[in-house]
């Protein structure tokens, strides 16, 4: 039996900042991984560091995020690729344009000052697109950076800080007591008074075993990359709808994405789907004509959870004390990862955060809060 | 019954032969603008050298292989020039390429995957330069199109093709300038002993052998090849004898070959597990002794399903489509099935006592220096895979996702297996331990741009 | 590199281009055996720095030989065979 202050279930950059944010604060924290650290939505993802778009109440948690990406390589010990390049979020129409300003005004009142690019000012500024894109706003201080790097970084400062960050540790059994949690994972058993539910898609199956069923369905975004180009790209690209997303490392290659991926029922392997692949790649040249000549040499897909409100399921459970849900990131959590990580870590010291989290209260799924 | 065969060398000809004898016309999907494989591949129309000029001791096979392939292409849905890039075994759809442009969809099923072989290679520091090729290459160079990759090249590697292409070479009016095998002969001599099993394959090897020694190219045993030299073209070879003796040879070209891996990646994508071949060193897509993968409507022959030459190829490629047809409840040769089984199993003990005779230099591999590229698509050193292992990647996967080896436009065919001697190493453990690199669609690249 | 014409040399010739200069060549000629014949020494340059690449395998399996041919997109030099008349351009 491995007794800890805190267990935390899913090794992603939600899972593994906690550990890391509760380790620095002296917390014997306990993180237990199915697979690798980062080996799901946050490995597989665009690796977006993105404000831009979301929803205003979303916003506060992806602020205190991006403070914290700002440090993430002393944070971490490890550079994994942080470029604050700016993302740049196109208009295709002018219902998109309109669409660009009513986000840009709520993004003021958070303190986010994001900056139109009117038609001439975007053909001077981006010669590569083509006459679809008739406008674009750019958040400067959004970015990317290699999901592949961001979870096993902060693992291996957790692990520096004195976690104990357990791979290859699939939960079996999950018991609470009344005043702590027993879990059974690779056979040995650990118990803590607190347990942090960061298990992605599968902490929907985690919420429902505390009697929180939650309507969580399997993301599979479907990313590709390109053979290396000449760098012409630094502004990561997003449109309005969604339907596409890219970007150039300085390396040359392009990644981009669009569409979902597909899984067998268990989820034991996940595709990308051509079909998606296609709509992705006609989307891309469409917008940058240049890409025409370019070569896919990869695509990849992996799970992540998403809820119908497209809000994730962020804070204490409403059946069991000492449980924490962070799960069911909507393919937008690879940004928000290191800032949850601090939130959870917060909630257990503190007590409380500074960070709104009303809107991704479990209770708006289930009966005991009264409400929907 | 919807039967697609991928790949028109030994094993898919084979295969197609028996499907259409038992009244089954596959679609049959090959990625050259002609059949034929790699050993009896065909040059483009416009070449006039015989039979017998361009595959020598294999001229009869390559006659009857070429006689069966042109008169099943007109039998049954012969497509040519077709890359299958994508394989959904749920839905079974193959995703295809034609003519490098034209994106289609082929259902199946059933698919037998005969997809070949590549060589196996090892790293060495200047072996991106122009002039360094595989040995397989300097072979296809020469065969398909009557060129040399230099008059003088050096051939590095081990097994029979290294001796066979320079004994082709020296034919042709090239001068090869060395040939530097890097097994010991103690070991070619003690499992040498294994290929009675097959006495003409066993002396044409030595007949090789004895040609060369006669036509006085240097042949030198127990080799440690160094580096290539050269600025923008190879110019030298550095290497070590036996005796631990450096030496430069100078030369204006270099083949590399330490026998074949499979191209399995359809098989990985359509979710066949795989295992290490001690034997072979290679990692193999899994499969019954008839050619039956694990997954449904998968069949494998050839030597993408495990290395075999040849031979093995012809007869794995009959075997599983009879299998395939006895599974489909259609009429299947039973007697034809049990003989194939037989002479499979000889032609696979003599196969691995071949494979023991000529070994991967994963100890070489496993040394190479920091500053060599282990990975040449992406230019990963073998330093930064080392770095990944220090960074705790316990696995190839793993050690991709840090260092990108493995990560460019082949996919790691090429530094998989020397990547995973270098890892292993590093960490430590048996080469088995670190796995091997997953396939990703696609197969090979696509253009973004898709028409058809 | 330079790639030697050794056997079954006898072909019609024919010109194509590379990086708009005039490269002689042979029917049945890969664009691959066309540009190494020919003396141009490398068919791609790295994107790493590394300097010129000339293909490796010759046989469509190491992605190392990738050239531009105008109006057909990228092709691979090892199992393109060359035409007359056509541009290839180096990347």
């Amino acid at each position: 039996m491995t007794r800890a202050d805190v267990l935390v279930i899913g090794g992603g950059g939600a899972g593994c900042s906690a550990a890391l944010h509760l380790a620095q604060r002296g917390v014997r924290v306990v993180l237990l991984e199915r697979g690798l650290v980062g080996g799901q939505a946050t490995g597989v993802n665009y690796g977006g560091v993105r404000q831009q778009g979301r929803h205003p109440a979303g916003l506060p948690l992806a602020r205190k995020s991006r403070e914290i990406w700002s440090r993430i390589t002393e944070l971490t010990g490890s550079d994994i690729e942080f470029d604050p390049c700016g993302h740049l979020k196109l208009a295709r129409s002018a219902e998109d344009e309109a669409e660009l300003l009513r986000w840009n005004a709520l993004a003021a009142e958070h303190g986010l000052r994001p900056r139109m690019i009117g038609r001439n000012a975007i053909r001077e500024q981006h010669p590569y697109f083509s006459d679809v894109v008739i406008a674009g706003s750019l958040m400067e201080e959004d970015g990317s950076a290699n999901p592949r790097l961001l979870a096993p970084a902060l693992a291996r400062a957790a692990r520096a800080a004195g976690a104990d960050i357990r791979e290859h540790h699939a939960v079996t059994t999950l018991d609470h007591d009344g005043s702590a949690f027993e879990v059974m994972a690779n056979g040995q058993r650990f118990t803590a008074p607190w347990l942090l539910n960061c298990a992605g898609f599968w902490g929907g199956a985690i919420a429902a075993r505390f009697g929180e069923p939650v309507p969580i369905e399997k993301l599979h975004p479907n990313m590709l990359v390109t053979e290396p180009l000449p760098y012409f790209l630094r502004e990561s690209l997003g449109v309005v709808g969604g339907d596409l997303y890219l970007r150039q490392i300085p390396r040359g290659n392009i990644i981009f994405g669009g569409g979902r991926g597909e899984s067998d029922a268990e989820i034991r392997v996940t595709r990308p789907r051509p079909d998606a692949a296609f709509g992705a790649m006609q989307r891309a040249i469409a917008v940058i004509p240049r890409l025409r000549d370019a070569m896919v040499i990869r695509s990849w897909t992996g799970t992540d959870g998403e809820m119908p409100d497209h809000f994730p399921v962020l804070g204490a459970s409403r059946t069991t004390p000492g449980l924490l849900h962070a799960f069911g990131f909507c393919g937008e959590g690879f940004q928000t990862g290191p800032g949850v990580g601090a939130v959870l870590s917060e909630l257990v010291m503190d007590g409380a955060t500074e960070v709104p989290l009303d809107a991704f209260d479990i209770g708006r799924f289930t009966a005991a809060s009264g409400a929907v | 019954m919807k039967v697609v065969v991928v790949g028109a060398g030994p094993a898919g000809i084979r295969a197609v032969e028996q499907l259409v004898r038992a009244g089954v016309f596959p679609t049959w999907i090959e990625e050259g603008p002609d059949g034929g494989g790699r050993i009896t591949q065909r040059p483009p129309a416009e070449f006039s050298r015989s039979h017998a000029a361009l595959y020598g001791a294999d001229a009869g096979r390559a006659k009857r292989l070429h006689a069966a392939l042109d008169s099943l292409k007109a039998r049954v849905d012969w497509r040519p020039d077709t890359l299958v890039w994508n394989i959904r075994p749920d839905a079974r759809v193959l995703h295809t390429l034609t003519n490098g442009a034209a994106q289609d969809e082929v259902s199946y099923d059933a698919v037998i995957l005969c997809t070949g072989a590549m060589d196996r290679v090892l790293p060495l520091p200047g072996w991106t330069l122009p002039g360094a090729t595989t040995l397989g290459g300097a072979q296809t160079a020469l065969k398909s199109q009557g060129v040399g990759i230099g008059a003088n090249p050096v051939l590095i590697g081990t097994g029979p093709l290294l001796w066979l292409t320079a004994l082709q070479y020296a034919k042709a009016g090239a001068k090869p300038a060395a040939v530097l095998d890097t097994t010991d002969l103690l070991t070619k001599a003690r499992f040498g002993g294994g290929m009675l099993w097959n006495i003409p394959t066993l002396l044409r090897g030595m007949g090789l052998y004895a040609s060369l020694k006669l036509r006085g190219v240097k042949m030198y045993e127990d080799v440690t090849p160094l580096a290539i030299e050269g600025v923008d073209k190879v110019t030298a070879v550095h290497w070590r004898d036996a005796a631990w003796k450096e030496h430069v040879t100078p030369c204006d070209a270099v083949a590399l070959g330490w026998g074949l891996k499979p191209e399995a990646q359809l098989a990985d994508l359509a979710g066949v597990p795989f295992d290490y071949d001690d034997t072979q060193q290679n990692w193999v897509p899994r499969k019954d002794a008839a050619g039956r993968s694990p997954v449904a409507g998968v069949y494998l022959a050839g030597d993408g399903a495990g290395i075999g030459g040849v031979d093995v190829a012809e007869l794995g490629g009959a075997r599983a489509a009879l299998a395939l047809l006895a599974d489909a409840k259609l009429p299947s040769d039973m007697a034809l099935s049990k003989h194939l089984d037989g002479r499979l199993r000889t032609e696979r003990r003599f196969r691995a006592a071949l494979e023991r005779a000529f070994p991967y230099p994963a100890r070489l591999a496993s040394r190479m220096e920091d500053s060599t590229s282990v990975c040449r698509c992406e230019v990963i050193t073998a330093g930064e895979l080392r770095a990944a292992a220090a960074a705790e990647a316990p696995e190839l996967n793993r050690a991709k996702a840090f260092s990108r080896v493995g990560m460019g436009r082949c996919q790691g065919r090429l530094c998989g297996t020397p990547a995973a001697a270098v890892l292993a190493r590093a960490l430590a453990v048996e080469v088995p331990e670190v796995g091997r690199l997953r396939g990703q669609p696609p197969v090979k690249p696509v253009p973004l741009q898709q028409v058809g | 590199m330079t790639a030697i014409r050794l056997v079954d040399q006898d072909r019609p010739a024919l010109i194509f281009t590379v990086d708009g200069v005039e490269v002689p060549a042979k029917q049945g000629d890969t664009l691959l055996t066309a540009m190494l014949t020919a003396g141009l020494g490398h068919v791609r340059t790295s994107e790493f720095g590394d300097g010129g690449r000339a293909g490796f395998c010759w046989m469509g399996a190491c992605q190392d030989c990738w050239v531009v041919v105008v109006g057909k997109g990228v092709r691979r030099a090892c199992t393109t065979l060359v035409e007359t008349g056509i541009e290839v351009i180096r990347r």
